[in-house]
Order: C-alpha cells, then structure tokens, then sequence
C-alpha cells in the first residue's frame, strides 16, 4: 500500500551529543517514553457507520481498513423493509500496522432510512450511544477502575445520497438528533455519479445547509502557529473540502500499469485512491492519520463530559426531591446550589429584609408613642 | 370475371370469405387514417415519478431534444405535488402535443406511507373527466384534449441492492392504472457486474410482489422480435445530459468525469436509446392504446358499477343502459318523494309541538299573573285594615286630647277663682 501522503511524525529520536550532556536534563525524550507505552497498551476505536441502505457505507468501510468486514451479511428485500426498525450490529476486529496494535469496532445501523415511515428512526442510535455513554459512566464511577472499556462511539460517519439537491429532512433530524452526543462527520456517498463542478455545487450547497439548520459537524481543530507551512496548508485544503465527497471499492482492477482498488466502467476506470478522482485518500487521512486521536479526546472531553453533567444534575434534582433515594454512583455533596435553590434563597432572603423593616417601624412609633 | 373465381366456404359468423380477382383500392385505408390522424394530431402524456434530484427532468429534456424550462424542486416540501406541464412539438410534419407531469417532493417527507396518494389521485382525476365527457350528452369527443396519462416512468433509485421499499408501495399500487415503465436513475455509478444483478433482483422483486409493468407487445410480427428482446432488458438503466462534450471529432450529448466520458447515445454505455425507441419510435401507439382499452376501462367498469349500473339483471339477461338508467331514475325520484313526505310530515309535527309548548308557557303566565294579583289584593286589605286601626286610633287619641284639654280648662278658672277667693278672702 503506497501513497503519497504520510503523517509527519514528530517524535524527536535523534541521540544527544555528549558534550551537551551538562546541559541537559533528559525530559525530552518524553514523547518516546509515550510512544513505547502506548505501542505496548494498545488503541481502540470505535466507528459508526450511518445512512440509507446502498450508499456504499460496508465497501467504503473496508476501503478504509483494507480489510472484509462484511463477509456474510444477509441484505433485505424491499418488501421485508417496508416496516423495518434499525438495528445496531458491532463487528469488531484486531489490526495490527508496524507493532501498532488497534482494537477497531464499527457500529453498522441495517435498516435506518429504509422503512416507508421513517418518524423517529434514529432513536434506537441514539439509545445506543447513550447507553455507551452510561456503561462508562458507571465504570468510572466503580470501585475497581483497572480495566475499564471504552465502547463509546468516537465518530460517526453519515453518508448523504448525491442524487438529490442537498440535504433532506432525514439528514436534518439525524444529524441534530446526534450532533451533541457524538462526532459527526458528514459524507457525500457514490460520488462517481457527480462530475466535479456538481460536486462544487453540492459541497457548497451542503455547508450551507449545515449551517442554516444548525447542525454542528465535527471541526478540525486549529492549527497551533508553530506549525510548519505544508501542514497548516494541507489543514486548510482538509478543511475547505468537506463534506468529503467518496467513492468505495471492494475489488482490485488494474490502471495505468498498476493495481488499483477501483471501479471498472466500460468508459474508465475510477481510482478510489486518485485525490482528483475523489476524497477518499483526505478521508482516510483524516480519519486514521492525524484526527483519529483528535476525535476520541472531543468524545472523552466534550460529548462524554456533557452527558455526566447532565446525569448527575437530574441524578441530584431527584434525590433533593425523594431523600430516600440511594444514590447508585458516588457523588459529592453539590458545593455550588443548582438555580431552584438560590432563587428560593433569594425570596427568603427578600422576604426577611421587608419583615425587618416593618418591625423597625412598629418600634419605632411604639417609642414615640411613648414619649 | 368468372363465377369459378368465387370461392364458397362454410359459413362461420354470417361472413363469408371471398377472394379478389382485382386491385380494388381499400388497401389505402390505412394510408387514410393516417393522413386523417396526422392532421389531426397526436397527443402523449407521462408521468414522471421519482425522488428530487434523480434526474426526471432532465431525462426528459434529453428524450425529446429540448429544454423544457424545469427549475430545481426543494427536499422540504411537506407533501407530495404533482406538476403538469403542455408542450406542442413537431417533427417533419408530425404535431405532437405533449404533456409531462412530474412528482414535486417525492421521498424525501418522513413518513411516506400517503405518498402514493396524489399521484393516484391524479390519474383517477383524468380518466374522470374522460368519462364525464362520454357520457355527455352533446360531446365532442372528437376535439377532447385526452389528458389520461400514457406511460409512467418510475425512477429507481441507484442503490445496486434492491428496490425501495417506498418504490414497491407505490408501483403496487398503480401497476392497475397505469402502464408501469420503470428505468434505473443515474447508471452511471454503477458498474456493468453490478448493473446485470440490480436488474435481475428488481424484476424478481415486482415478479414476486405480483406487480404488473407494461410489458412491450408481441402480437405484431413486425415488431415481436425487438420487443421481446427489450423485454429482458427491463428496467432499462439511463443516464440523462443535455450538455455536449466533443468525442472523436462530433458534439455527442454526455457527461465529462475526470476519469472518462459516459456517452448517453452509446449502447455500451447505458441503455437511453432502448428507452427512446421503445418509449417513443416503436410503442407510443400501443401505450395509448393499452391505456384506453386496459386502464380506462377498469377505471370505467368500476365507477359505473359504484353507482349501481350492472350489464345484467339478476336474471342473467342482458340489460341495456337505457333500462337500467330510466329504472334508476325512477327509483330516485320515489326516494325523492319519500323524503319529502317525511320532511313534511316532520315539520308538521314540529310546529304542533313548538304551539302546544307555548300554550303551556301562556297559560303558566296567566296563572302567575293570577296569583300576583291575588296577593296584592291581599296586601292591599292588610293595608287597608291597618289605616283604618291606625284611624281609629288617631281619632280616639284626638278625644282623650279635647277631654284632657277641657278638663284642664276647668281647672284653671277654677283653680282662678280660688285664688280670686284667696285674694280676696286676704283682703276682708
């Protein structure tokens, strides 16, 4: 597997000179002690994979990984679809690259878009990532933390039909039903029917849609300022393309000389790795080398922290209501009082000020009344 | 000419088989028609379903070589619409008048179990207004601008799997109104493996649904052979473009990828001059007439039966149209009578009771004013009774007074004179 494109690594592994050594300290070969322990513990990852049926989402999923994760699936007639629910089906594989192992687990949604009557079929997606979300929830919380699985969805990758003008209301709803739980990046699927100016259009149509309707998609984070002109270039081109517009292939077919992964037509061939043919390659990029790290830390620091707030805040209004409830998870005695309770405090305090008031009064004609 | 000429054969239906010892001339009948048909004109409608985006208008505009001036339809639109459209067009000295009707807003609500509903309605709407006009009395058949629709092209989408399962709803329920012709959208993303086993699970699909598309017509010789041909070849996979891009040293209408060019005209590369010859060249006759004769009759036989016309008699002996409608009209006008006897009858009685009420309401009146008087009356001698104590008292108070007045008079002159005694007694 050869590209053009590799991950600039910037794990400093020159030696030191000995007449430095006075000098020197030694805390700069932290990045390679990190290195080493984390090759040694080992990554995870964990995929969602979401949209209508026949968008390419299983062919784009083992393009990515070059793997066959779908080997016996069984696909639904039309007329089984009619009243279907989604289901969520985990595959699951080891992968392993230069010592570098990944536990890699794509969530597959069969049926989501498929029914005739599609109100409210992304609840049991978004019953499933919450439930991940409290299963870590509650393995934080325990007793005995050493090994703890982390089975939230870090990324979910939503293929959008390029045979419509844009969005669609199925893409809204799903896409606001889930932007604050998980990452969310949207694609532009089969994009071998698009040529490149409608491509331009839908891109920029899509965007536009995105923002009128609020949805918030993950963003890249910014570049830091020390960083050299060819990553921040390569940044802004990864950013100015999406939604990524891609194309999937399961089969292997020869171009210009080489073998390819691609798909054959009787008037060329489409190389799913040509950058001028699709995004896939910036995809890949993105998704696996340099922003998959990127995206489990917005999961673990942004998605995964908004939901325990949440919890516990509903968690204590309960038992502040029912003293009798045992709380399931340690928490502490909330320092700050939640805004129910300073209103009230408020009024109370209000109501005090005026009754002393009236009582300085009251004495006050008592005492003249006397003199 | 010779009597042996004449052939005698057994008489089958009252005809009997001659054959010609001449050239006679009515073998230009069909030459007539046609001159007949040609200045009259011809007329086609299609309906166009299929989601937004797939792809309908422009495969129109590709068909028939014009631009029709469609602009691009919104995904929220909350129902599904249907928009028709006239054109009149002309080639060598034929005048087509064409109308397209395209679904707006197709696929994209959430639920889309009513989206087959307008479309439905839609073609019932034409095929109404065509009975109506039959069974007018002055019609003009003649010069009817016959707006049933011809031929449906159902766009499916080009997911490589199987059908939607809103495209089977949706086929299920009109492969009885109209001829079905369903095409593959966009074929240009799939491959030619791919293309071969979409098509097979498609057919299948409607096969085992028991879903009828028009299937093109094998009784005539001429052209069996092609039609059956293109009968495997259904749905046919099309790619639409009215842009032109130069290969070889021609302007051919297609689509530019980076990685090569899909020519719509060329058979290897999507079956769009299938769909053109099929559709227009070669069966455009037959599919009016199958509309006619097939669709429209349906249609007809079940209107008329809803309301109550039957061919035959309970005894299974044919009955005309006329009967039926004289004993029909009968019927309502008793019912007519009846209704109106009840009507009256009701009011009759409503006005009975409405009076008797307030009858009952007078004399309730009546018997209260009674009692009031009464009562004042009473009210009035309690009064009356008290003056006159209250009178009587006065005047017994007014003697006590005179007496008491008088007494006291009485007492002063002599209580005077007493004292005149007095004084004078003092002075002896």
């Amino acid at each position: 597997m050869t590209s053009s494109l590799r991950y600039k690594s910037r794990i400093p592994i020159k030696t030191v000179r000995a007449d430095l050594e006075k000098q020197y300290v030694g805390f700069a070969t932290l990045p390679n002690q990190v290195h080493r322990k984390s090759v040694k513990k080992g990554f995870d990852f964990t995929l969602m994979v979401a949209g209508e049926s026949g968008m390419g989402k299983s062919t784009l999923v083992n393009s990515l990984f070059l793997t066959d994760l779908y080997k016996d699936r069984k696909l639904l007639n039309a007329e089984e679809r009619i009243n279907q629910t989604v289901e969520i089906i985990k595959h699951t594989v080891d992968i392993e690259e230069k010592g570098v192992k990944l536990k890699l687990t794509i969530v597959d949604t069969p049926g989501f878009g498929d029914a005739v009557n599609n109100n409210q079929c992304w609840k049991p997606i978004t019953d499933y990532i919450d439930q991940q979300f409290e299963q870590y929830f509650r393995d934080e919380s325990g007793l005995n933390r050493k090994n703890i699985q982390d089975n939230r969805v870090h990324c979910c990758l939503y293929f959008i039909p390029p045979f419509g003008h844009g969005l669609r209301p199925v893409d809204v709803e799903f896409m606001r039903a889930l932007h604050e739980k998980v990452n969310v990046v949207p694609l532009i699927a089969k994009a071998d029917c698009l040529t490149p100016n409608e491509i331009k259009k839908l891109k920029d149509r899509i965007r536009e849609e995105i923002e009128k309707f609020g949805i918030k998609v993950y963003q890249f984070p910014e570049c830091d300022s020390d960083e050299d002109e060819e990553f921040k270039q390569m940044d802004k081109e990864l950013k100015e393309c999406t939604p990524f517009a891609v194309i999937g292939s399961n089969t292997v077919v020869e171009a210009r000389g080489q073998r390819v992964r691609g798909r054959l037509y009787p008037w060329g061939i489409v190389e799913v790795e040509n950058q001028s043919h699709c995004d896939f390659v910036k995809l890949r990029n993105m998704l696996i080398r340099s922003h998959m790290h990127d995206l489990k830390d917005v999961t673990c620091d942004v998605h995964y922290e908004n939901y325990r707030a949440q919890c516990i805040q509903e968690m204590t209004s309960k038992l502040a209501q029912d003293q009798r409830m045992e709380s399931p998870i340690p928490i502490l005695p909330m320092s700050t009082p939640d805004v129910e309770t300073e209103k009230l405090i408020k009024m109370k305090d209000e109501e005090l000020k005026r009754m002393q008031e009236m009582l300085n009064k009251m004495q006050q004609q008592m005492h003249e009344k006397d003199q | 000419m010779s009597s042996s000429d004449v052939a005698r054969q057994p008489v089958s239906d009252g005809a009997r088989n001659l054959s010609l010892s001449g050239h006679v001339g009515f073998d230009s009948l069909p030459d007539q028609l046609v001159n007949k048909s040609t200045c009259q004109g011809f007329c086609f409608n299609i309906l166009c379903i299929g989601e937004t985006g797939i792809g309908k208008s422009t495969l129109m505009d590709t068909l028939f070589n014009t631009n029709f001036e469609n602009f691009e339809a919104s995904h929220f639109e909350p129902q599904v619409k249907l928009r028709a459209q006239t054109y009149d067009l002309q080639e060598s000295n034929v005048r087509l008048r064409l109308t397209v009707v395209n679904t707006v807003g197709f696929g994209d609500q959430m639920n889309k179990q009513e989206s087959y509903q307008p479309v439905v309605d839609y073609i019932d709407r034409q095929f109404e207004s065509y009975l109506q006009e039959e069974l007018k009395i002055k019609r003009s058949l003649h010069s009817y601008h016959d707006s049933r629709v011809h031929a449906c092209l159902y766009f499916i989408s080009p997911t490589g799997h199987s059908l939607k399962s809103l495209d089977l709803v949706t086929m299920k329920k009109l492969d009885s109104k109209v001829n079905i012709i369903p095409v593959i959208a966009k074929a240009d993303t799939i491959s030619k493996s791919e293309l071969h086993k979409f098509k097979i699970k498609i057919m299948s699909e409607l096969v085992s649904n028991g879903v009828q598309i028009y299937q093109f017509p094998l009784d005539d010789e001429t052209v069996a052979k092609v039609n059956t041909a293109m009968n495997g070849l259904l749905p046919f996979a099309v790619v639409g473009s009215t842009e032109e891009v130069s290969v070889g040293n021609k302007m051919v209408k297609a689509r530019q990828y980076p990685w090569g060019v899909v020519q719509v005209e060329n058979e290897n590369h999507c079956d769009f001059v299938k769909l053109r010859e099929m559709l227009i060249c070669v069966n455009m006759e037959d599919l009016r007439e199958q509309t006619h004769t097939r669709h429209y009759e349906l249609y007809r036989r079940c209107k008329l039966e809803e309301m109550g016309f039957k061919d035959t008699d309970p005894e299974s002996k044919p009955v005309s149209l006329q009967e039926t409608y004289e004993a029909k009209r009968q019927e309502f006008l008793v019912e007519l009578q009846k209704r109106e006897e009840e009507m009256r009858q009701m009011f009759v009685q409503r006005v009975k009771e409405k009076e008797s009420e307030l009858k009952d309401a007078e004399r309730e009146l009546q018997s209260r004013f009674e009692q009031l008087k009464r009562l004042h009356a009473d009210e009035k001698a309690a009064l009356e009774e008290k003056r006159r104590l209250l009178e009587d008292d006065q005047s017994s108070f007014g003697k006590r007074r005179a007496a008491a007045q008088l007494l006291q008079a009485q007492n002063l002159t002599a209580n005077g004179k007493k004292d005149k005694d007095r004084k004078n007694s003092g002075f002896l």
